[in-house]
């Protein structure tokens, strides 16, 4: 493995119940980066997401993850994690729960502050999770997955239901956490999100169909968008 | 064992109580209310004082089962315990934090109860109220351990309020509250044997009856705990950092 590598799967194969859903998965994610894994629903992202983050049992392959197999108990503390669906307290406050995942992490307390800020939830501290809209209890959820300045970031879907301005924010923010040397794997189904990653994984149906920078898949495609570029590849791969 | 992991989900779980007055009031006042029920409905003092003592082990040890395995379930179903599971969180910190956030709310449970039984409803015991309180509130604490070993085997909360006949009746129905151990057919009194409320029960019943510390009592008491604390520990292998 090499150094630049913050994540390498090679051959992942995942069932869940009968299906087989992920067939033989092989990718590397760089330190530092933005890798979008974008696909359409079902395809297996978030089987890839937790497979990374080492809570979904794999039938076979290999995760390596900072340098550690994944779910590696080293790696707990430096892994951040926010699921599709926000698993945080209903009835919590905003600050109540960022305050206790960050006593869990035992990460000092000023860190507490400084997430509620970098998601733009200043002024919620005190109101109850289940008060909030969808787009606020989703960037809670994001803020827990920031406690403790964690090296790498698996955030499966985090900008649904927002809106244009604050996605852009968001955006920006993971740009500012990859140029502090943060890798970040952001999951998506919305295709102009993924103009903004520096390297894209495109999956459809347990399998990868790309693994490559935006600017190498439009001009390997010859397509105008990413949209387009992906609808070449898919069907390339069925006339294959 | 990392205290402050454990302390912080004792207090995160008794916040969340202090945000749901209902639940709180409901959990505190009901074995009680169920106590004054009893009370009138056996209209004497002494029928009373001979079913009280073990219902002050029942009613809580019922009531704890059912709140702890609905509260882990949904700890399961909403996703934050395969976040904690993600994070630098013993299982054994997770366990005995929700133990301990339940077994201050049992205690309280539990002396409201015993206060109301002895000032109101006539409740007359010949040995130490505290260790009556004691015991009450051990057991109550029991009733949580295996309601959070019961949640590991529920998928929704439909199943989970299920196990409540199956974990908590037939140990109802088999302590002696309905018909003399004793008295039972051999099978039935080894089931009874077997069942731990039996022995909470038996150790309220001697609580009440003589002030005594008694060997027996000890070893009942004992028997107790240790079943608690087995389910606390078969809870946390059954919890999983991997999930299919």
């Amino acid at each position: 493995m090499t150094s630049s590598a913050a994540v390498e799967v090679t051959g992942l194969r995942v069932s869940r119940g009968k299906r087989l859903v992920l067939r033989d998965v092989s990718c590397t994610i760089l330190r530092g980066s933005v890798t979008g894994l974008l696909g359409p629903s079902g395809c297996g992202k978030t089987t890839l997401m937790r497979s990374v983050v080492g809570v979904q049992i794999v039938e076979s392959g290999e995760v390596t993850v900072l340098g550690a197999p994944a779910g590696s108990p080293g790696l707990r503390n430096r892994i951040g994690y926010a699921t599709q669906n926000p698993a945080v307290y209903a009835d919590l406050s905003v600050a109540e729960n960022i305050r206790y995942f960050c006593a869990v992490l035992g990460a000092p307390r000023s860190e507490v502050p400084r997430v509620i800020d970098e998601v733009g939830l200043g002024g919620h501290e005190s109101q109850l999770v289940s008060s909030l809209s969808g787009g606020e209890l989703s960037r809670t959820s994001l803020a827990v997955a920031l406690l403790g300045k964690p090296e790498l970031l698996v955030l499966d879907e985090p900008t649904v239901g927002l809106d244009p301005l604050l996605r852009d924010e968001l955006w920006t923010l993971f740009r500012e956490l990859a140029d502090r040397g943060v890798t970040l794997l952001v999951s998506s189904h919305v295709m102009d999100e993924a103009a903004r990653c520096e390297r894209l994984l495109l999956m459809r149906d347990g399998a990868l169909l790309a693994d490559d920078t935006p600017a190498a898949l439009l001009s390997r495609t010859g397509a105008g968008d990413l949209e387009q570029a992906f609808l070449w590849l898919v069907r390339a791969r069925e006339a294959a | 064992m990392n205290t402050s992991v454990l302390l912080a989900t004792t207090a995160r779980i008794l916040t969340q109580f202090r945000h749901d007055r209902r639940t709180v009031a409901l959990m505190v006042l009901m074995p009680s209310l169920l106590l004054v029920l009893l009370r009138f409905v056996f209209n004497s003092d002494q029928a009373f004082s001979r079913a009280a003592p073990a219902l002050l082990a029942v009613f809580p040890f019922a009531i704890m089962f059912i709140v702890t395995s609905i509260t882990t379930l949904r700890e399961r179903t909403t996703g934050t315990l395969e976040r904690l599971m993600t994070m630098p969180m013993g299982k054994l910190d997770l366990l005995f934090g929700y133990a301990l956030a339940f077994g201050i709310v049992a205690l309280v449970q539990v002396l409201v109860a015993v206060g109301i039984s002895l000032t109101w409803l006539g409740l007359e015991i010949g040995g130490s109220v505290w260790l009556l309180v004691a015991i009450a509130g051990l057991d109550a604490l029991l009733g949580t351990a295996l309601g959070l070993f019961a949640s590991a085997f529920a998928r929704t909360e439909f199943q989970a309020v299920q196990f409540m006949p199956l974990f908590v009746m037939p140990q109802v129905l088999l302590c002696g509250l309905f018909a003399p151990r004793e008295a039972m057919t051999p099978v039935l009194e080894w089931l009874s044997n077997v069942m731990p409320l039996s022995y909470a029960v038996d150790a309220l019943t001697a609580v009440t009856t003589s002030s005594d510390i008694t060997g027996e009592l000890v070893r009942n008491l004992a028997v107790v705990a240790a079943c608690g604390l087995l389910a606390l520990v078969l809870g946390a292998v059954t919890l999983r950092r991997r999930t299919p």
